[in-house]
Order: structure tokens, then sequence, then C-alpha cells
């Protein structure tokens, strides 16, 4: 390290209150802006959880669906029409529903209620017990052990359960790599099984999973599906579309926003303004530098070192304390929905850099002015 | 050496425009010699620090030029300006403007670190000029842990480790009583001055005019005259 980058480090760390001032500040915004960036983007996965977990590479659903759990039924001539359509290789129902669970016990819980094709079984989740042909036994119904899971009573295999006054029977217990938003369990039948037991609509194909022959076909078969009046997605435009959904029809995006912006403001300030007061507490001293014959760029770089050494430290501090949170935070409670991505890393990054720029650049500025004369003068 | 080490030739310097100019220096011209301390004495306002401040580098002068060791500083870029300062002229300010959270030798390592020095050279060689003055037992402390007397010599430490030519001091004794301020001239008059070095003192501290060899009398700005100190001459 350059002798001059040491000065400025030893100045720094050795000022051990405002160290510790502007430590505290800028970890405790990145805390807050990754806990809240992290929730949002948990959140925004587990709305699309149903979607990750079936699958399928084209979603065929009514124009109006904002997101998997809100489907409207479509008429069946749809699912005649896409197995029509030029480069489909298959396309098959699923039923998505909620349901009330009786247990054992006596109470009720709310389930999510999975109905898969019956010829394919398309969308099927990983068994960890049971045998997927036990599906079609009669009243079967495989369950997620996911976090939720424990709200059905922890059923195994071949206990039963009432489902709008019909006997069901687990079968097997599966497993998905993602739970709901919403923290109700999952269970899966089959489709003619779902639309039996559960009070259903004149039309009963929530979605029509669609398997193209190419990826080249997917524009052709969404446009064909279009003609019909409905919408064709892929899973990626599908989960695209819930995440808007959430962002800026629910009011959720709004909030995490102001909430982060709140967070950056709040680092920004607190480290900016000790910095600003750490610089002006030694700017006589970098004046009397300036007059020994340090150059101005020198004492630049001394600033922007401080500001981004401290930035810095403050950055992984942050992270390492909401990494820490959220892991006690699994202890307490399996199911919550908070993730740390690359993507948020980068952004929490970015507004440190943004943090240790302006603070800098009010510090440069405080000691490019100082004349070294002002120090003669004291 | 002997000769001139810097010299100012009709210097002028005011603050301000139009009813508001104030003129701080008029017209002054002298000459600092190597082996030799030149006073700059005078009543508050005369004039000295703002006189130093040009001759230094620090402050430009709204006309005439500053000579060291043959070359018109303020020609010059002020970078070249900073370097020049940096390697020829060693300051010790008269609050000392030690850091305060570095350690007494790490202080006086910091004009070699200027001067880009690796950094476990530039602390032993702070400890010889710490020896020089006498405090290199006191190498490990913060500043703010010695007396006023020993950070002036830190201070000094620090001014002379890069080896300059010409010695500036604002108002050594300031912050001293007499006889600390007295045995710190002593000091420097001793240890420090030799022919390849010239002091310029500011002060208007009567009681060590007896250590310079000239003294410069300043007045509303003007060098009203020098005076020789005859004990002195050889």
């Amino acid at each position: 390290m350059p002798g001059i980058l040491k000065i400025a480090l030893k100045l720094l760390i050795n000022d051990r209150s405002k160290f510790t001032a502007l430590l505290v500040g800028i970890t405790f915004a990145v805390f807050l802006m990754v806990m809240m960036t992290s929730m949002f983007s948990g959140i925004l996965t587990r709305s699309s959880s149903s979607v990750y977990n079936i699958g399928a590479k084209i979603w065929v659903m009514d124009p109006a669906v904002n997101n998997a759990t809100s489907s409207i039924p479509m008429p069946d001539y749809v699912l005649s029409a896409a197995r029509s359509i030029k480069g489909v290789r298959y396309a098959v129902p699923l039923y998505f529903g909620t349901a009330q669970v009786k247990l054992k016990d006596g109470t009720y819980q709310a389930t999510t209620v999975v109905g898969l094709d019956d010829a394919t079984l398309y969308g099927r989740p990983e068994l960890l017990e049971g045998n997927i042909n036990d599906i079609y036994a009669d009243n079967a119904f495989i369950v997620v052990k996911d976090a939720e899971y424990s709200k059905l009573g922890k059923p195994g295999v071949g206990n039963e359960f009432e489902i709008n006054d019909h006997r069901g029977v687990v079968v097997g217990l599966a497993k998905v790599a993602s739970s709901g938003l919403f923290g109700i369990p999952t269970i899966y039948t089959t489709y003619s099984r779902a639309i039996t037991y559960i009070p259903s609509t004149r039309f009963t194909t929530s979605y029509i999973l669609i398997e193209p022959k190419r990826e080249n076909d997917i524009p052709a078969i969404q446009q064909e599906i279009g003609k019909l009046g409905y919408q064709a997605l892929t899973r990626d435009q599908f989960v695209g579309k819930i995440s808007d959904f959430y962002t800026f029809k629910t009011g959720m995006g709004m909030n995490i926003l102001l909430m982060t912006t709140i967070s950056f403001v709040v680092g920004l300030s607190i480290s900016g303004q000790t910095f600003y007061t750490f610089i002006l507490e030694n700017l006589e001293k970098f004046g009397a530098l300036k007059a020994i014959g340090a150059r101005s760029n020198e004492l630049i770089a001394m600033i922007l070192f401080q500001a981004s050494f401290t930035s810095l430290i403050g950055y992984g501090l942050g992270v390492g304390a909401a990494s820490t949170f959220m892991i006690l935070a699994r202890l307490r409670m399996p199911d919550y929905a908070a993730q740390i991505t690359f993507v948020i890393l980068g952004f929490a990054l970015l507004m440190v850099l943004v943090i240790a720029s302006v603070s800098s650049y009010i510090g440069v500025r405080k000691v490019l002015q100082i004349q070294p004369f002002d120090i003669f003068r004291g | 050496m002997s000769g001139t080490a810097i010299s100012a030739e009709n210097l002028v310097k005011w603050f301000g425009e139009g009813e508001a100019r104030t003129v701080a220096v008029r017209d002054a011209s002298f000459a600092a010699e190597y082996g030799q301390i030149l006073y700059i004495v005078g009543p508050s306002g005369s004039g000295k620090t703002t006189l130093l401040s040009m001759v230094s580098g620090i402050l430009k002068p709204n006309s005439g030029s500053v000579i060291v060791e043959g070359e018109d500083i303020w020609g010059m870029s002020e970078d070249r300006i900073a370097r020049i300062r940096l390697n020829k002229i060693g300051f010790v300010f008269q609050d000392y403007h030690l850091f305060p959270r570095l350690t007494t030798a790490e202080n006086v390592a910091v004009p070699l670190i200027l001067k880009k020095m690796n950094w476990n050279q530039a602390l032993n060689v702070a400890l010889e000029y710490l020896d020089i003055v006498g405090l290199k037992e006191r190498a490990q402390l913060p500043p703010y842990k010695l007396s006023g007397g020993e950070q002036q010599r830190v201070a000094i430490a620090r001014a002379i480790a890069g080896q300059p030519d010409i010695l500036i001091f604002d108002e050594p004794t300031a912050s001293l009583d007499g006889d600390t301020g007295r045995k710190i001239i002593e000091f420097v008059k001793a240890k420090i001055l030799d022919e390849k070095r010239c002091i310029i003192i500011v002060t208007h501290d009567s009681r060590i005019y007896e250590y310079a060899d000239t003294i410069m009398k300043m007045e509303d700005g003007k060098i009203i005259g020098f005076e020789k100190n005859h004990a002195h001459e050889k």
C-alpha cells in the first residue's frame, strides 16, 4: 500500500469514535437495503413458486390473469385448439385452486390443490415417499413436504383427511423447489379428481401447459393462442407478469422502494455527516500536508481511499448482518421469504459506492478549498 | 555552501478589491543567506506572515518574484511549487499541526512518505531525526501525550526530516513559556543550523531576538529596516 494511503488509513481507523460511527451508519444502511430488497425478492419468487415448481415451458391463460393463484377457468375447446396448433408437441390441462381440508382433529386448513393431467401427470413434483402411480388410487393425494406441511398435521403415507366431504388419502410426500407465498400447504392429485372433489365453475381448466416441439415454435404458438382470445406465456414471461403485478399493482413494490430509499438516505446522512465532521476536524492537518508539499491529487486519493475503505467494510458488515438475520429468522420461521441474490448484492454495492462518492465529494471540496496560507494565519 | 538561499524582489500582496482592498505587503525585497538565521519581526498586522507565505510558495503575490536556489517559483505550476516546498523548504507551524492519530515517529516520517520513501524506511529515518531532537524514546507516543516543547521539537524533526535547505518557523515560541522558547531556539541554532541551511523565523517575541543573525523589521506591510547581529559575525 502506498505510504500516503497508509497515513490516510491510520488517520481514519485511529479516530475510533468517528470510524465506528461511519461503519455503523453504512452497515445500518446496507443492512436495511439488503433486507428490504431480499424480502421483496423472496416474495416475488414465492409468488411465482407454482410456475417454477410445475416447470412448463408455455402457460396458456385468460389474459386477465395477473398471478398464478387467481386463474380464470377456460373452456375445453381451448385445450383442443392448443393441441391442434402446429409446433405443439403436447398440451395438457392443469387445475389450480384452493380448498378447505378437514383434519383429523376436526379443524380446517386452507390448502392449494393442484390437479395434474391424468394421462401424463405433467408437472408432477419429485416424490420423497410413496409411488407416483398410487396417485391413480381412490381418493389419492400427494402432500408437499415444505414449510407449510405441519399445518396439515404432518401426515404420513396412508393418513387420511377430508376435502369437501370427500375422503382423501395421502399416497406420497413430495418436495418442490419453492414454497408458496401465502403460507398454505399444497396437495397434488389428478385433474379429474380435483374437478370432481372441489366445487368448480362451469369451466374447469385453470391453465393449459404446452410443450413445444422446438424453441423456435414458441412465437407462432403464442400468436395462434392469441387468436383464440387467450394468452400464451413462456415461464419467464409468466413470472415477469406476476412480478409486475406484485410490484406495481399491489403497492408492495412502492413500499419496498420507499423503505429502500429511506435506508439509503439514512445511511447517506449518517455517513455523509460523520465523514464531513471527520474532514472538518482534520482540515487544518490536510492544509498542513498541502503546505508541506502534498499535491492535490494525493489529498484526493487519501479522501477517496478513506471513504471507499469505510464503505466497503460497512458493506461487508451490512451484508453479513442481513445474512445472519435471515439465517436466524429461518431457524424460527422456516418459510421466511427473503433471499439475497447477486443482483441485490450488486445493487447494495452500487448504493454504498454512491454514499462513498457523495461523502468523498463533500470532503474533497473542503480539502481543496483549504489554503496552506490559512494554516499560517492560524 | 554559502550565498543566497532565497530572495524576494518587489513583492506586493493585497487582499480584496475596490474600496475593500487592503495592501498586506508593499514592495518587499530581501535575501536570506545560507548558514544564517533571518528573523522577520514586527507588530501584528504588519505583513510578516503574508510575506513568509509568499516566499515559501504558499501564497501567490500580486507582483514580484521569489527566487529559491536560483529558480523563480511563482513562474511554476502549482504541483511544481508543491514539490519545491516538499524538497527544499521545511515548515514549523505555530500550532505545530501534528497529526494526533499518528505516532510521533509517523508524524516525522510524513514528508519522507510524501517523497515516496518506503514506509518502514521512512520510519527508520524518522527515528534518526527524533534522536537528533532528543525524542527517540517517545517515538511511539501520539503527539498529544507530549509537552508543548516536545511537540515543537517533533515539528522541527518533521521539518528537517526531508533535508530541506530552507527552514521556516512561524512564531515558534508563541505557544511556549519564555524558558522553553529560548531552549528551542538555542537548540535550533546549535543542532539544526549549518552552513548548508538557511532559517527564517517569523516572530514578535523580543526575548529571542539575540539568536538572530539578521532581523528584518516590518510595519504596515513595508520592510522598514534590517539589523545585523554583530555578536554572531565571525
